[in-house]
């Protein structure tokens, strides 16, 4: 054991010194390698950190939400269904929401306008998210003006600015009063937006539906567990897309470095004949030209991961935003929360190293098969 | 012993290009002697010592070393023989640029797994022996034609082999450092080892130190010399 | 298909090893024609080469096969909050009929690339090469499995469509389609148990016995495979149970998350060593009668013999262990 251990250590200490004496050829491909993999590792990153942050965000949201449609789009719920939901047994608590979009000529963006549950602004006020402050340069204090359903303006103080706690959500939000609202979008008392409600037992949350479907034809249940499973995929789709695309750049590589490693010149020739003739075997200088690829695979990986690590969650990604956020007026800006798992890191292995490593097998190959003779006649 | 029957080496066989460098070569050469092969360049001296030498399978003949047969063994055995029974000194010396001369007369020993620390010590000691210790740090590139022979038959003895096998050693050497490369062919000698020599300068085939002068020519032995 | 981005990675690397190992069967074929040891032509030299070819690019299959197989689980379980009742890789497998075939065929070609190795091993290491034609045969005989893997694999994520709102109708998964809930249910615990133990402390016994006298290379082979098949059962039946805390959790597929401290893979690399070493026995074996491997082939099988003991008394102890601690009472 004791030689073998010997054996690679004498031939990694080799390898070593035959990498840094041919830097110039290996430095290019070092930062093509870097490249890919830091690509790739930002994407990946990047997609992972948003789900979680989504992830994170709807655990607040309500089990379940309840939709009235008509004629396949979305209708306004009027107050009686709410006391025939609460009248289903299991369902604990049954609340009916207010909330709408409003569309601001003024920034040409689509606020949302929510009424919520507990600590609503007094009438006269709101509450609005941090990227509706950035884009109208507002502070708390300043007045907003609304257009109602009648055409007539109506003016609101900002009371505060929403934390930028998660923005990802918050951004565009307008927390407002019950009164203002109605009269904002002109809707009758008694009619509601939808509905959210809680089960009791966590288990009967399907039941429940089903239950709600059956008693109120018109309505959709929303769970959830199907929302958090549409944005993953959703989220999976984005950056399967980037990796897709991607994909010309890993293929680009593959050639690049396949001809790197093909492309041996004459001294290298000439080096392995020697070695041969010495009475290294093939095995031999098979190990060395694996140790070589190791090396470069190992400090390209490291070095492409450290920096996509850094991209994204110190720079916030600048590279990226635009095409993973959505195109919107009103851009959210947070913290992501650095994370990254093994299981990336096996991911980004076999989008990386393994395409690498296939294109090397041939040539290192024929590298290693090189015959002594061609040494003793030159 | 090492012994040679009815020898053929064809390069390109079966191609219009094809070349006879050995044609037919039997030959016995005897343990703790040195033997020269003479001849002119194209008489396959270099391509007979490759075959000796376990470096390359020759097309027809068998060869035994030892009363062992080697001549279809895999490369893997092959290559074992050549590294514990054979040293090289090439017509080029051939040694690694870019690397010291110590790491060079390590090199052959690297994938026999010997501990790092003493391989190095012994190879100190090679390189002590032929006076070119306090070169040992310098690059390949950078040693004068003495030295790097010198560092070449350092190399060529790290595996404590029993057969040199040099190819035309002093075709880049002056007088003195041939006769000198002949003084050192003489302790290899005494030291119980065989030598094998190609080459076609008077100094190294008259020299007295050799007992024994093959003449070649075309691929095939003229003269069995004695 | 789902778009992500560790199923790409699967899918691509799946595509370039089947390739590898065509490319590497095409030269094994050449081989089992033209070898021929005693010539010296260029063909022999090349073919001769080619070997190193061959065994370098099957060594490679043989880890990234490793490697993969635990990355297309954690896919799995990664993707299992996408399909309605999935509540983890168990589920996903499930989805459709092509889930458990890839996994089983992943184990299988891992399995049979590592005897290739061991083969392969004992043949580099005789003189004459005694069996090239065997072991290129073989390899033709497995290089299919091989491709067949990638086929399932397309197929298998092909067939993956989660299960998302829709934009107008937003169905209600949860009730009107049914799960894909992958329940393992295991063999009874207790018998298991005993089982578990008998044939742990059977195929230990016999490969000590290897070790030491040469002798009992089949039983050993057939135990050790026993033990592999039981490991896994064992897996399923009590000791998930075990590390959950959870008479009705069965999943073997958890046991690779987190929460439990990554022990599953400690299972899975004892299980897996110890069957391909202890396989590696028997097959090595079969040339006992070849005249060149006749001092090479003892040796070698009581080295694979100790080491397959070894693994398997690391997952006896890992079992023991995990049950005592457990505080799951049968």
């Amino acid at each position: 054991m004791g030689t073998w251990f010997e054996r690679q250590r004498n031939i990694i200490d080799f390898t070593l010194s035959s990498l840094v004496r041919r830097k110039g050829k290996n430095l290019s491909l070092l930062l093509v390698y870097t490249l890919l993999v830091f690509l790739l590792a930002s994407v990946m990153f990047f997609t992972h950190a948003l789900r979680k942050e989504a992830s994170l965000v709807l655990q607040g949201a309500p089990e379940m939400v309840v939709q009235r449609m008509a004629a396949g789009r979305h209708e306004l719920m009027p107050g009686r269904y709410l006391n025939a939901i609460s009248g289903i047994r299991g369902v604990s608590a049954v609340r009916g929401r207010l909330w709408g979009y409003y569309y601001d000529a003024f920034t040409s963006a689509n606020y949302t306008l929510l009424v919520p549950g507990s600590d609503a602004p007094v009438p006269g006020y709101i509450s609005i998210g941090s990227g509706i402050a950035r884009s109208r340069l507002t502070a708390p204090g300043d007045l907003i003006s609304f257009r109602r359903y009648d055409g007539e303006p109506m003016v609101l103080t900002v009371q505060e600015v929403l934390s930028s706690g998660s923005e990802l959500v918050s951004s565009d939000l307008i927390l407002i009063s019950e009164q203002d609202f109605r009269k904002l979008f002109g809707m009758a008392s008694g009619m509601f937006t939808d509905i959210v409600l809680t089960v009791r037992n966590a288990k009967e949350v399907a039941t429940a539906a089903g239950k709600v479907q059956k008693l109120l034809p018109d309505t959709r249940p929303i769970l959830k567990s199907e929302i958090l499973r549409t944005y993953d995929t959703i989220f999976d789709w984005r950056s399967g897309i980037i990796v897709v695309i991607l994909s010309s750049a890993v293929l680009a590589f593959i050639i690049f470095a396949w001809d790197k490693a093909s492309g041996l010149s004459a001294e290298e020739r000439k080096e392995i004949g020697i070695l041969k003739a010495l009475g290294w075997e093939t095995s031999d200088v098979l190990l060395m030209k694996f140790w070589e690829g190791a090396a470069v695979s190992l400090t390209s990986f490291l070095a492409g991961v450290l920096f996509a690590y850094v991209h994204v969650f110190f720079t916030q990604v600048v590279l990226f935003e635009p095409v993973l956020k959505g195109w919107s007026t009103l851009y959210p800006s947070f913290r992501l929360v650095p994370f990254i798992s093994p299981y990336q890191v096996a991911t980004l292995f076999f989008l990386t190293v393994v395409p690498y490593t296939v294109a090397t097998i041939v040539p290192s190959w024929r590298a290693a098969t090189i015959d002594p003779d061609s040494v003793m006649r030159s | 012993m090492i012994e040679l029957r009815d020898i053929r080496k064809i390069f390109n066989a079966g191609k219009p290009h094809a070349l006879t460098a050995v044609d037919g070569v039997s030959l016995i050469v005897n343990d703790r002697a040195v033997t020269v092969l003479q001849g002119p360049s194209g008489s396959g001296k270099t391509t007979l010592l490759s075959v000796v030498g376990c470096m390359s399978r020759p097309t027809e003949g068998r060869i035994l070393l030892g009363g062992r047969e080697i001549t279809s063994l895999p490369e893997r055995f092959l290559t074992e023989v050549r590294r514990t029974t054979f040293g090289f000194i090439f017509q080029q010396f051939n040694l690694v640029k870019g690397i010291s001369a110590l790491e060079n007369v390590m090199l052959p020993a690297y994938p026999l797994g010997e501990h790092h620390a003493s391989l190095k010590k012994r190879a100190r000691a090679l390189l002590d022996l032929f006076g070119i210790l306090p070169r040992e740090s310098s690059k390949a590139e950078w040693l004068s034609g003495g030295e790097a022979q010198r560092t070449a038959i350092c190399r060529a003895l790290i595996n404590d082999p029993q057969i040199i096998i040099a190819d035309e050693p002093t075709a880049h050497l002056d007088t003195k450092l041939s006769h000198e490369f002949m003084d050192i062919v003489g302790r290899l000698k005494s030291e119980q080892k065989t030598v094998i020599i190609a080459s076609h300068d008077p100094l190294v085939y008259g020299s007295t130190v050799v007992d024994r002068v093959i003449m070649m020519r075309d691929g095939r032995i003229e003269a069995a010399g004695q | 298909m789902i778009l992500h981005p560790a199923i790409i990675a699967l899918l691509v690397s799946s595509i370039l090893i089947s390739s590898l190992v065509l490319y590497a069967l095409w030269y094994g074929v050449q081989i089992i024609r033209f070898w021929d040891l005693r010539s010296g032509s260029s063909l022999q030299l090349d073919l001769e080469r080619r070997t190193y070819l061959i065994s370098t690019v099957l060594a490679y299959v043989f880890g990234f096969q490793l490697i993969s197989l635990f990355l297309l689980i954690y896919t799995a379980d990664s993707l299992s909050s996408l399909f309605t009742g999935a509540m983890c890789a168990a589920g996903t497998f499930n989805v459709n009929v092509y889930g458990y075939l890839l996994l089983v065929l992943k184990v299988m070609n891992f399995l049979l690339a590592g005897l290739w190795l061991i083969i392969n091993h004992a043949d580099s290491r005789a003189y004459d090469y005694p069996l090239i034609r065997k072991k290129y045969t073989f390899l033709l005989f497995f290089a299919p499995y091989i491709v067949l893997e990638t086929v399932l694999e397309v197929l298998y994520f092909r067939g993956l469509k989660p299960d998302v709102i829709t934009s107008c109708c937003g169905s209600l998964f949860s009730v009107n389609a049914s799960g894909v809930a992958g329940d393992l249910a295991g063999l009874p615990a207790v018998p298991m148990q005993y089982a578990f133990t008998i044939v742990m402390i059977a195929t230990i016994a016999l490969g000590s016995a290897v070790a030491a006298t040469g002798r009992g290379g089949y039983a050993f082979s057939l135990a050790s495979a026993a033990a592999f098949f039981l490991g896994i059962a064992s897996l399923i039946s009590f000791i998930s149970p075990a590390i959950y805390e959870l008479p009705t959790h069965h999943c073997p597929f958890c046991v690779l998350q987190k929460e439990y401290g990554y022990i599953g893979y400690l299972f899975y690399a004892t299980l897996l060593g110890g069957a391909v070493a202890g396989m590696g026995v028997g097959v090595l074996k079969l040339f006992r009668s070849i005249p060149s491997l006749a001092d090479i082939l003892p040796s070698m099988g009581k080295r694979l013999a100790v080491l397959s003991v070894l693994f398997y008394a690391a997952a006896s102890l890992l079992t023991v262990i995990t049950v005592v601690r457990s505080n799951l009472r049968w």
